[in-house]
Protein backbone atom coordinates (compact mmCIF):
# COMPACT_ATOMS: atom_id res chain seq x y z
CA UNK A 1 0.00 0.00 0.00
CA UNK A 2 1.41 3.36 -1.07
CA UNK A 3 0.82 6.22 1.35
CA UNK A 4 -1.71 8.76 0.08
CA UNK A 5 0.80 11.56 -0.39
CA UNK A 6 3.01 9.30 -2.51
CA UNK A 7 0.05 8.44 -4.72
CA UNK A 8 -0.62 12.17 -5.23
CA UNK A 9 3.00 12.63 -6.29
CA UNK A 10 2.88 9.59 -8.51
CA UNK A 11 -0.21 10.84 -10.35
CA UNK A 12 1.16 14.35 -10.48
CA UNK A 13 4.31 13.11 -12.18
CA UNK A 14 2.35 11.33 -14.89
CA UNK A 15 1.90 13.21 -18.20
CA UNK A 16 -1.76 12.17 -18.39
CA UNK A 17 -2.54 14.19 -15.27
CA UNK A 18 -0.20 17.11 -15.98
CA UNK A 19 -1.70 20.43 -14.96
CA UNK A 20 -4.36 19.13 -12.57
CA UNK A 21 -4.91 21.14 -9.40
CA UNK A 22 -3.83 19.62 -6.07
CA UNK A 23 -7.48 19.24 -5.09
CA UNK A 24 -8.31 17.18 -8.19
CA UNK A 25 -5.16 15.09 -7.80
CA UNK A 26 -6.21 14.31 -4.26
CA UNK A 27 -9.69 13.27 -5.46
CA UNK A 28 -8.08 10.97 -8.03
CA UNK A 29 -5.63 9.54 -5.54
CA UNK A 30 -8.62 8.56 -3.42
CA UNK A 31 -9.70 6.19 -6.21
CA UNK A 32 -6.20 4.97 -7.15
CA UNK A 33 -4.11 2.00 -6.21
CA UNK A 34 -0.85 0.42 -7.26
CA UNK A 35 -0.93 -2.83 -9.17
CA UNK A 36 1.58 -5.32 -10.49
CA UNK A 37 1.21 -7.96 -13.19
CA UNK A 38 3.59 -10.67 -14.24
CA UNK A 39 4.20 -11.42 -17.90
CA UNK A 40 1.22 -13.38 -19.20
CA UNK A 41 -1.27 -12.03 -16.65
CA UNK A 42 -4.42 -10.41 -17.96
CA UNK A 43 -5.17 -6.88 -16.78
CA UNK A 44 -8.70 -7.47 -18.04
CA UNK A 45 -10.55 -9.65 -20.53
CA UNK A 46 -13.20 -9.02 -23.15
CA UNK A 47 -16.72 -9.00 -21.74
CA UNK A 48 -15.55 -8.45 -18.16
CA UNK A 49 -16.85 -5.56 -16.09
CA UNK A 50 -14.92 -2.41 -16.93
CA UNK A 51 -14.55 -0.97 -13.48
CA UNK A 52 -11.19 0.79 -13.80
CA UNK A 53 -8.52 2.24 -16.05
CA UNK A 54 -4.76 1.97 -15.86
CA UNK A 55 -1.81 4.28 -16.05
CA UNK A 56 1.21 2.20 -17.05
CA UNK A 57 4.29 3.01 -15.00
CA UNK A 58 6.52 0.30 -16.38
CA UNK A 59 6.33 -2.52 -18.92
CA UNK A 60 4.41 -3.48 -22.02
CA UNK A 61 0.76 -4.49 -22.40
CA UNK A 62 -0.76 -6.12 -25.49
CA UNK A 63 -4.31 -5.14 -26.39
CA UNK A 64 -5.71 -8.14 -28.21
CA UNK A 65 -8.82 -9.77 -29.52
CA UNK A 66 -9.54 -13.47 -29.79
CA UNK A 67 -10.14 -14.25 -33.44
CA UNK A 68 -11.60 -17.53 -34.65
CA UNK A 69 -8.85 -19.88 -35.92
CA UNK A 70 -6.15 -17.22 -35.39
CA UNK A 71 -5.84 -17.30 -31.62
CA UNK A 72 -5.21 -13.92 -30.04
CA UNK A 73 -4.47 -11.11 -32.49
CA UNK A 74 -2.56 -8.21 -30.99
CA UNK A 75 -4.05 -4.89 -32.09
CA UNK A 76 -1.48 -2.68 -30.45
CA UNK A 77 0.91 -2.59 -27.55
CA UNK A 78 0.98 0.03 -24.81
CA UNK A 79 4.03 1.09 -22.87
CA UNK A 80 5.36 3.15 -20.00
CA UNK A 81 3.29 6.32 -19.51
CA UNK A 82 0.41 5.11 -21.71
CA UNK A 83 -3.21 5.07 -20.52
CA UNK A 84 -5.19 1.85 -20.84
CA UNK A 85 -8.99 1.48 -20.93
CA UNK A 86 -11.95 3.79 -21.28
CA UNK A 87 -14.85 1.31 -21.23
CA UNK A 88 -15.39 2.32 -17.59
CA UNK A 89 -16.66 5.66 -18.96
CA UNK A 90 -19.22 4.24 -21.35
CA UNK A 91 -22.27 2.13 -20.36
CA UNK A 92 -22.70 -0.82 -20.18
CA UNK A 93 -19.12 -0.73 -18.83
CA UNK A 94 -17.79 -3.93 -20.38
CA UNK A 95 -14.27 -4.43 -21.72
CA UNK A 96 -14.25 -4.81 -25.50
CA UNK A 97 -10.73 -6.30 -25.72
CA UNK A 98 -8.25 -8.32 -23.72
CA UNK A 99 -5.25 -6.62 -22.14
CA UNK A 100 -2.31 -8.93 -21.41
CA UNK A 101 0.96 -8.11 -19.71
CA UNK A 102 3.82 -8.89 -22.13
CA UNK A 103 6.48 -8.08 -19.54
CA UNK A 104 6.38 -7.37 -15.87
CA UNK A 105 3.93 -4.46 -15.60
CA UNK A 106 3.65 -1.92 -12.82
CA UNK A 107 0.60 0.28 -13.08
CA UNK A 108 -1.72 2.53 -11.15
CA UNK A 109 -5.37 1.58 -11.49
CA UNK A 110 -8.13 4.10 -10.99
CA UNK A 111 -11.43 2.71 -9.79
CA UNK A 112 -14.17 3.52 -12.31
CA UNK A 113 -17.09 3.21 -9.89
CA UNK A 114 -15.35 5.51 -7.44
CA UNK A 115 -14.55 8.00 -10.23
CA UNK A 116 -18.00 7.91 -11.81
CA UNK A 117 -19.50 8.62 -8.39
CA UNK A 118 -17.28 11.66 -7.94
CA UNK A 119 -17.72 12.91 -11.49
CA UNK A 120 -21.52 13.01 -11.11
CA UNK A 121 -21.27 15.75 -8.54
CA UNK A 122 -17.80 17.11 -9.22
CA UNK A 123 -18.14 18.39 -12.78
CA UNK A 124 -14.73 20.03 -12.70
CA UNK A 125 -13.18 16.62 -12.15
CA UNK A 126 -15.39 15.18 -14.90
CA UNK A 127 -14.40 17.91 -17.34
CA UNK A 128 -10.68 17.52 -16.70
CA UNK A 129 -10.73 13.73 -16.93
CA UNK A 130 -12.76 13.70 -20.15
CA UNK A 131 -10.63 16.38 -21.76
CA UNK A 132 -7.65 14.11 -21.12
CA UNK A 133 -9.32 10.95 -22.39
CA UNK A 134 -10.68 12.36 -25.65
CA UNK A 135 -7.25 13.11 -27.21
CA UNK A 136 -6.02 9.64 -26.22
CA UNK A 137 -9.07 8.11 -27.90
CA UNK A 138 -8.52 10.30 -30.97
CA UNK A 139 -4.88 9.27 -31.19
CA UNK A 140 -5.74 5.56 -30.91
CA UNK A 141 -8.38 5.94 -33.59
CA UNK A 142 -5.90 7.66 -35.91
CA UNK A 143 -3.33 4.92 -35.33
CA UNK A 144 -5.95 2.22 -35.93
CA UNK A 145 -6.98 3.82 -39.23
CA UNK A 146 -3.38 4.00 -40.42
CA UNK A 147 -2.80 0.40 -39.44
CA UNK A 148 -5.93 -0.54 -41.38
CA UNK A 149 -4.46 1.08 -44.51
CA UNK A 150 -1.68 -1.52 -44.39
CA UNK A 151 0.79 1.10 -45.62
CA UNK A 152 3.72 -1.23 -46.22
CA UNK A 153 1.78 -3.88 -48.13
CA UNK A 154 2.97 -4.90 -51.60
CA UNK A 155 1.27 -2.52 -54.11
CA UNK A 156 -1.14 -5.17 -55.40
CA UNK A 157 -2.41 -5.84 -51.90
CA UNK A 158 -3.02 -2.25 -50.80
CA UNK A 159 -6.70 -1.77 -50.02
CA UNK A 160 -8.23 1.27 -51.73
CA UNK A 161 -7.72 4.29 -49.46
CA UNK B 1 17.19 -2.03 -73.68
CA UNK B 2 19.85 -3.20 -76.13
CA UNK B 3 23.02 -1.25 -76.88
CA UNK B 4 21.67 0.32 -80.08
CA UNK B 5 18.49 1.48 -78.39
CA UNK B 6 20.48 2.87 -75.47
CA UNK B 7 22.73 4.77 -77.86
CA UNK B 8 19.71 6.11 -79.75
CA UNK B 9 18.14 7.26 -76.49
CA UNK B 10 21.38 8.89 -75.41
CA UNK B 11 21.59 10.74 -78.72
CA UNK B 12 18.03 11.92 -78.44
CA UNK B 13 18.59 13.14 -74.90
CA UNK B 14 21.80 14.89 -75.89
CA UNK B 15 19.92 16.73 -78.64
CA UNK B 16 17.28 17.72 -76.11
CA UNK B 17 20.02 19.04 -73.87
CA UNK B 18 21.55 21.03 -76.70
CA UNK B 19 18.15 22.43 -77.59
CA UNK B 20 17.63 23.40 -73.97
CA UNK B 21 21.06 25.13 -74.01
CA UNK B 22 22.28 23.31 -70.97
CA UNK B 23 25.58 24.36 -69.48
CA UNK B 24 28.39 22.20 -70.82
CA UNK B 25 29.22 21.06 -67.30
CA UNK B 26 25.96 19.18 -67.13
CA UNK B 27 26.46 17.29 -70.37
CA UNK B 28 30.17 16.67 -69.83
CA UNK B 29 29.80 13.63 -67.62
CA UNK B 30 27.16 12.49 -70.07
CA UNK B 31 24.33 11.99 -67.60
CA UNK B 32 22.26 10.45 -70.41
CA UNK B 33 24.44 7.48 -71.13
CA UNK B 34 24.19 4.55 -68.73
CA UNK B 35 27.52 3.10 -67.62
CA UNK B 36 27.71 -0.69 -67.48
CA UNK B 37 28.02 -2.23 -64.01
CA UNK B 38 28.38 -5.89 -63.13
CA UNK B 39 26.36 -7.52 -60.37
CA UNK B 40 29.04 -8.68 -57.94
CA UNK B 41 26.68 -9.86 -55.23
CA UNK B 42 22.95 -10.60 -55.13
CA UNK B 43 20.97 -11.35 -52.03
CA UNK B 44 17.34 -11.69 -51.08
CA UNK B 45 16.31 -9.47 -48.16
CA UNK B 46 12.58 -10.21 -48.04
CA UNK B 47 10.24 -12.25 -50.22
CA UNK B 48 9.88 -9.34 -52.67
CA UNK B 49 12.99 -7.30 -51.85
CA UNK B 50 16.59 -7.87 -52.90
CA UNK B 51 19.95 -6.10 -52.77
CA UNK B 52 22.60 -5.96 -55.49
CA UNK B 53 26.21 -4.84 -55.11
CA UNK B 54 27.46 -3.37 -58.38
CA UNK B 55 31.00 -2.77 -59.63
CA UNK B 56 31.80 -0.65 -62.70
CA UNK B 57 32.98 -2.39 -65.87
CA UNK B 58 34.59 0.84 -67.02
CA UNK B 59 36.14 3.72 -65.12
CA UNK B 60 36.08 4.71 -61.47
CA UNK B 61 33.40 3.90 -58.89
CA UNK B 62 30.55 6.35 -58.27
CA UNK B 63 30.91 8.57 -55.26
CA UNK B 64 27.61 9.66 -53.82
CA UNK B 65 26.00 11.43 -50.91
CA UNK B 66 23.40 9.74 -48.65
CA UNK B 67 19.89 10.17 -50.08
CA UNK B 68 20.93 10.27 -53.74
CA UNK B 69 19.62 7.83 -56.33
CA UNK B 70 20.64 6.23 -59.61
CA UNK B 71 18.69 5.39 -62.71
CA UNK B 72 19.13 1.64 -63.24
CA UNK B 73 18.66 0.18 -66.72
CA UNK B 74 17.61 -3.41 -67.00
CA UNK B 75 18.33 -4.51 -70.54
CA UNK B 76 15.14 -5.22 -72.43
CA UNK B 77 12.91 -4.01 -69.60
CA UNK B 78 13.53 -0.32 -68.93
CA UNK B 79 14.93 2.14 -66.46
CA UNK B 80 13.88 2.96 -62.87
CA UNK B 81 15.06 5.35 -60.16
CA UNK B 82 16.48 3.46 -57.17
CA UNK B 83 18.13 5.03 -54.13
CA UNK B 84 21.69 4.16 -53.24
CA UNK B 85 21.60 2.21 -50.00
CA UNK B 86 25.26 1.41 -49.33
CA UNK B 87 27.98 3.07 -47.28
CA UNK B 88 29.09 6.40 -48.80
CA UNK B 89 32.59 5.79 -47.40
CA UNK B 90 32.85 2.58 -49.47
CA UNK B 91 31.84 3.75 -52.94
CA UNK B 92 33.69 0.92 -54.68
CA UNK B 93 30.55 -1.17 -54.12
CA UNK B 94 27.43 0.46 -55.41
CA UNK B 95 24.60 -1.00 -53.34
CA UNK B 96 20.92 -0.87 -54.28
CA UNK B 97 17.98 -2.44 -52.45
CA UNK B 98 14.89 -2.86 -54.57
CA UNK B 99 11.38 -4.09 -54.01
CA UNK B 100 9.96 -5.93 -56.99
CA UNK B 101 6.64 -4.23 -57.71
CA UNK B 102 6.30 -4.04 -61.48
CA UNK B 103 7.82 -4.61 -64.87
CA UNK B 104 11.36 -3.28 -64.48
CA UNK B 105 11.92 -4.16 -60.85
CA UNK B 106 10.74 -7.73 -61.45
CA UNK B 107 13.10 -8.03 -64.41
CA UNK B 108 15.89 -6.76 -62.16
CA UNK B 109 15.00 -9.32 -59.53
CA UNK B 110 15.59 -12.08 -62.09
CA UNK B 111 19.21 -10.97 -62.69
CA UNK B 112 22.09 -12.75 -60.97
CA UNK B 113 25.77 -12.35 -60.18
CA UNK B 114 27.73 -11.63 -63.37
CA UNK B 115 24.82 -9.96 -65.19
CA UNK B 116 25.16 -6.31 -66.15
CA UNK B 117 23.00 -3.28 -65.42
CA UNK B 118 23.19 0.24 -66.86
CA UNK B 119 23.68 2.98 -64.28
CA UNK B 120 23.15 6.73 -64.62
CA UNK B 121 23.75 8.96 -61.66
CA UNK B 122 24.05 9.75 -58.89
CA UNK B 123 21.21 12.25 -58.99
CA UNK B 124 19.17 14.34 -56.59
CA UNK B 125 19.54 16.20 -53.34
CA UNK B 126 21.15 14.44 -50.36
CA UNK B 127 20.11 14.14 -46.73
CA UNK B 128 21.92 17.04 -45.06
CA UNK B 129 24.39 15.40 -42.68
CA UNK B 130 26.70 18.20 -41.57
CA UNK B 131 23.73 20.43 -40.75
CA UNK B 132 23.03 18.00 -37.91
CA UNK B 133 26.45 18.42 -36.28
CA UNK B 134 25.83 19.36 -32.67
CA UNK B 135 22.21 18.21 -32.74
CA UNK B 136 20.26 15.09 -31.90
CA UNK B 137 19.47 12.93 -34.92
CA UNK B 138 16.14 11.15 -35.35
CA UNK B 139 15.75 8.83 -38.33
CA UNK B 140 12.24 7.56 -39.03
CA UNK B 141 11.80 4.78 -41.59
CA UNK B 142 8.77 2.88 -42.84
CA UNK B 143 9.02 -0.36 -44.82
CA UNK B 144 11.47 -0.17 -47.76
CA UNK B 145 12.07 3.47 -46.69
CA UNK B 146 14.92 2.17 -44.56
CA UNK B 147 16.98 1.60 -47.76
CA UNK B 148 17.46 5.28 -48.73
CA UNK B 149 18.22 6.06 -45.08
CA UNK B 150 20.93 3.45 -44.60
CA UNK B 151 23.71 5.59 -46.18
CA UNK B 152 22.71 8.35 -43.77
CA UNK B 153 22.97 5.97 -40.82
CA UNK B 154 26.45 4.94 -42.03
CA UNK B 155 27.47 8.58 -42.42
CA UNK B 156 26.20 9.52 -38.96
CA UNK B 157 27.86 6.55 -37.26
CA UNK B 158 31.15 7.28 -39.08
CA UNK B 159 31.22 10.71 -37.39
CA UNK B 160 29.31 9.63 -34.31
CA UNK B 161 31.07 12.07 -31.96
CA UNK B 162 29.73 15.05 -33.92
CA UNK B 163 26.10 14.35 -32.95
CA UNK B 164 24.03 14.25 -29.80
CA UNK B 165 21.57 11.40 -29.22
CA UNK B 166 21.05 9.24 -32.31
CA UNK B 167 17.70 7.49 -32.65
CA UNK B 168 16.38 5.14 -35.33
CA UNK B 169 12.62 4.51 -35.35
CA UNK B 170 11.50 1.85 -37.82
CA UNK B 171 8.04 0.61 -38.70
CA UNK B 172 7.58 -2.59 -40.69
CA UNK B 173 4.52 -4.55 -41.74
CA UNK B 174 5.33 -7.70 -39.78
CA UNK B 175 8.43 -8.96 -37.92
CA UNK B 176 9.26 -10.98 -41.05
CA UNK B 177 9.36 -7.76 -43.10
CA UNK B 178 12.15 -6.09 -41.13
CA UNK B 179 14.70 -5.01 -43.73
CA UNK B 180 18.46 -5.39 -43.07
CA UNK B 181 17.67 -7.42 -39.97
CA UNK B 182 21.32 -8.15 -39.18
CA UNK B 183 22.27 -4.46 -39.43
CA UNK B 184 19.25 -3.36 -37.39
CA UNK B 185 20.16 -5.90 -34.72
CA UNK B 186 23.77 -4.68 -34.70
CA UNK B 187 22.70 -1.04 -34.40
CA UNK B 188 20.40 -2.01 -31.54
CA UNK B 189 23.36 -3.49 -29.74
CA UNK B 190 25.36 -0.26 -29.82
CA UNK B 191 25.67 1.87 -26.74
CA UNK B 192 25.68 5.12 -28.71
CA UNK B 193 22.45 4.70 -30.63
CA UNK B 194 18.89 3.80 -29.73
CA UNK B 195 16.83 1.69 -32.09
CA UNK B 196 13.11 1.02 -31.78
CA UNK B 197 11.21 -1.21 -34.17
CA UNK B 198 7.44 -1.50 -34.32
CA UNK B 199 5.26 -3.65 -36.58
CA UNK B 200 1.68 -3.27 -37.79
CA UNK B 201 0.80 -6.86 -37.06
CA UNK B 202 2.52 -9.82 -35.56
CA UNK B 203 2.03 -13.47 -35.01
CA UNK B 204 4.10 -15.87 -33.00
CA UNK B 205 7.11 -14.85 -31.00
CA UNK B 206 7.37 -11.10 -31.59
CA UNK B 207 7.48 -9.43 -28.20
CA UNK B 208 8.26 -5.91 -29.40
CA UNK B 209 5.82 -3.04 -29.90
CA UNK B 210 2.85 -3.30 -32.24
CA UNK B 211 1.45 -0.10 -33.71
CA UNK B 212 2.34 2.82 -35.93
CA UNK B 213 5.79 4.35 -36.02
CA UNK B 214 4.13 7.63 -34.97
CA UNK B 215 3.72 6.13 -31.51
CA UNK B 216 7.48 5.62 -31.26
CA UNK B 217 7.93 9.30 -32.09
CA UNK B 218 5.44 10.33 -29.40
CA UNK B 219 7.39 8.31 -26.86
CA UNK B 220 10.45 10.49 -27.48
CA UNK B 221 13.92 9.79 -26.13
CA UNK B 222 15.47 12.80 -27.89
CA UNK B 223 15.59 16.55 -27.33
CA UNK B 224 12.95 17.59 -29.87
CA UNK B 225 13.89 21.26 -29.74
CA UNK B 226 17.43 20.45 -30.81
CA UNK B 227 16.81 17.65 -33.28
CA UNK B 228 17.34 17.07 -36.99
CA UNK B 229 14.83 14.54 -38.28
CA UNK B 230 14.94 12.44 -41.46
CA UNK B 231 11.87 10.55 -42.66
CA UNK B 232 11.41 8.05 -45.48
CA UNK B 233 8.55 5.68 -46.22
CA UNK B 234 5.18 5.59 -47.95
CA UNK B 235 3.77 9.09 -48.38
CA UNK B 236 0.91 8.64 -45.90
CA UNK B 237 3.36 7.38 -43.30
CA UNK B 238 5.69 10.35 -43.91
CA UNK B 239 2.83 12.82 -43.52
CA UNK B 240 1.82 11.40 -40.18
CA UNK B 241 5.39 10.92 -38.98
CA UNK B 242 6.23 14.54 -39.86
CA UNK B 243 3.15 15.72 -37.96
CA UNK B 244 4.08 13.59 -34.94
CA UNK B 245 7.61 15.09 -34.98
CA UNK B 246 6.21 18.64 -35.21
CA UNK B 247 3.77 17.88 -32.38
CA UNK B 248 6.74 16.71 -30.34
CA UNK B 249 8.49 20.04 -30.90
CA UNK B 250 10.84 19.38 -33.84
CA UNK B 251 11.17 22.48 -36.05
CA UNK B 252 9.72 22.12 -39.57
CA UNK B 253 12.95 23.49 -41.06
CA UNK B 254 14.95 20.74 -39.34
CA UNK B 255 12.79 17.99 -40.79
CA UNK B 256 13.61 16.29 -44.10
CA UNK B 257 11.79 13.70 -46.14
CA UNK B 258 12.35 11.89 -49.42
CA UNK B 259 9.66 11.92 -52.10
CA UNK B 260 9.00 9.50 -54.94
CA UNK B 261 7.59 10.38 -58.33
CA UNK B 262 7.87 8.54 -61.64
CA UNK B 263 10.95 9.62 -63.56
CA UNK B 264 12.34 9.55 -67.08
CA UNK B 265 15.35 11.84 -67.59
CA UNK B 266 16.32 12.30 -63.90
CA UNK B 267 18.11 15.56 -64.69
CA UNK B 268 15.33 18.11 -64.60
CA UNK B 269 14.43 18.23 -68.28
CA UNK B 270 11.43 16.13 -69.13
CA UNK B 271 9.07 17.27 -66.40
CA UNK B 272 7.92 13.73 -65.71
CA UNK B 273 8.60 13.97 -62.00
CA UNK B 274 7.02 17.37 -61.52
CA UNK B 275 5.55 17.93 -58.08
CA UNK B 276 4.03 21.36 -57.70
CA UNK B 277 6.78 23.86 -58.51
CA UNK B 278 9.56 21.27 -58.12
CA UNK B 279 11.08 18.47 -60.13
CA UNK B 280 11.63 15.63 -57.70
CA UNK B 281 14.71 14.41 -59.62
CA UNK B 282 16.73 17.61 -59.17
CA UNK B 283 14.99 19.67 -56.45
CA UNK B 284 14.52 16.44 -54.51
CA UNK B 285 14.10 13.64 -53.71
CA UNK B 286 15.10 15.00 -50.28
CA UNK B 287 13.02 18.03 -49.36
CA UNK B 288 12.88 20.25 -46.30
CA UNK B 289 9.48 19.74 -44.73
CA UNK B 290 8.48 23.39 -44.31
CA UNK B 291 8.94 23.91 -48.06
CA UNK B 292 6.57 21.09 -49.03
CA UNK B 293 4.20 20.69 -46.10
CA UNK B 294 1.24 22.43 -47.79
CA UNK B 295 1.72 20.39 -50.96
CA UNK B 296 2.12 17.17 -49.05
CA UNK B 297 -1.23 17.70 -47.37
CA UNK B 298 -2.95 17.61 -50.77
CA UNK B 299 -3.35 14.01 -51.84
CA UNK B 300 -2.30 13.98 -55.51
CA UNK B 301 -0.20 16.83 -56.86
C1 LIG C 1 14.04 9.00 -56.04
C2 LIG C 1 13.45 7.63 -55.98
C3 LIG C 1 14.08 6.66 -55.24
C4 LIG C 1 13.57 5.37 -55.17
N1 LIG C 1 14.25 4.43 -54.44
C5 LIG C 1 13.80 3.17 -54.42
C6 LIG C 1 14.53 2.16 -53.73
O1 LIG C 1 15.58 2.41 -53.14
N2 LIG C 1 14.04 0.90 -53.74
C7 LIG C 1 12.87 0.59 -54.39
O2 LIG C 1 12.47 -0.57 -54.37
N3 LIG C 1 12.15 1.52 -55.03
C8 LIG C 1 12.59 2.80 -55.09
N4 LIG C 1 11.88 3.74 -55.79
C9 LIG C 1 10.63 3.33 -56.46
C10 LIG C 1 10.92 2.65 -57.78
O3 LIG C 1 11.50 3.59 -58.63
C11 LIG C 1 9.64 2.11 -58.40
O4 LIG C 1 9.14 1.09 -57.60
C12 LIG C 1 9.92 1.59 -59.77
O5 LIG C 1 10.10 2.67 -60.65
C13 LIG C 1 8.80 0.72 -60.27
O6 LIG C 1 9.06 0.36 -61.62
P1 LIG C 1 8.50 -0.98 -62.26
O7 LIG C 1 8.66 -0.87 -63.74
O8 LIG C 1 9.07 -2.16 -61.61
O9 LIG C 1 6.99 -0.95 -61.86
P2 LIG C 1 5.76 -0.44 -62.73
O10 LIG C 1 5.40 -1.51 -63.70
O11 LIG C 1 6.03 0.90 -63.25
O12 LIG C 1 4.66 -0.37 -61.56
C14 LIG C 1 5.03 -0.12 -60.22
C15 LIG C 1 3.93 -0.50 -59.27
O13 LIG C 1 3.13 0.62 -59.07
C16 LIG C 1 1.84 0.32 -59.45
N5 LIG C 1 1.35 1.51 -60.13
C17 LIG C 1 1.70 1.92 -61.36
N6 LIG C 1 1.08 3.06 -61.65
C18 LIG C 1 0.31 3.36 -60.59
C19 LIG C 1 -0.59 4.42 -60.28
N7 LIG C 1 -0.81 5.43 -61.14
N8 LIG C 1 -1.20 4.41 -59.06
C20 LIG C 1 -0.97 3.42 -58.18
N9 LIG C 1 -0.15 2.39 -58.43
C21 LIG C 1 0.48 2.37 -59.62
C22 LIG C 1 1.88 -0.87 -60.34
O14 LIG C 1 0.71 -1.63 -60.24
C23 LIG C 1 3.05 -1.60 -59.78
O15 LIG C 1 2.65 -2.41 -58.71
C24 LIG C 1 12.37 5.05 -55.85
C25 LIG C 1 11.70 6.03 -56.57
C26 LIG C 1 12.24 7.31 -56.65
C27 LIG C 1 11.54 8.36 -57.43
S1 LIG D 1 12.59 12.99 -64.42
FE1 LIG D 1 12.71 14.39 -66.06
S2 LIG D 1 12.47 16.25 -65.03
FE2 LIG D 1 12.60 14.85 -63.40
Amino acid sequence: MVPMQDMDDLLNAHPFFAGLSPRLLEELAGCARNERFDAGDYLFQEGGVADRFYILRHGQVAVEVKAPHAGAVVLETLHTDDTLGWSWLVPPHHWTFDARAVTLVRAVSLDGVCLRGKMETDHELGFHLLSRFVPVMGERLRAARLQMLDLYAPPGLTPPA
Amino acid sequence: MDAAAAAALADRLTETAAAARLPASLTEGDPWRPRPFRIDRWRRDLSDTFTVDLVPLDGPPLTFAPGQFNMLYVHGAGEVPISISGDPDQPERLVHTTRAVGQVTNAMKALRVGDTLGVRGPFGTPWPVEAAFGHDVVIVAGGIGLAPLRPLIHAVLARRERFGTVVLLYGARTPEDILYRAAVTAWRGRFDMSVHVTVDRATGRWSGPIGMVTKLIARGGFDARDTMAYVCGPEVMMRHAAQALIDKGVAAERLFLSMERNMKCAIGLCGHCQWGADFVCKDGPVFRYDRVAARLAQAEV
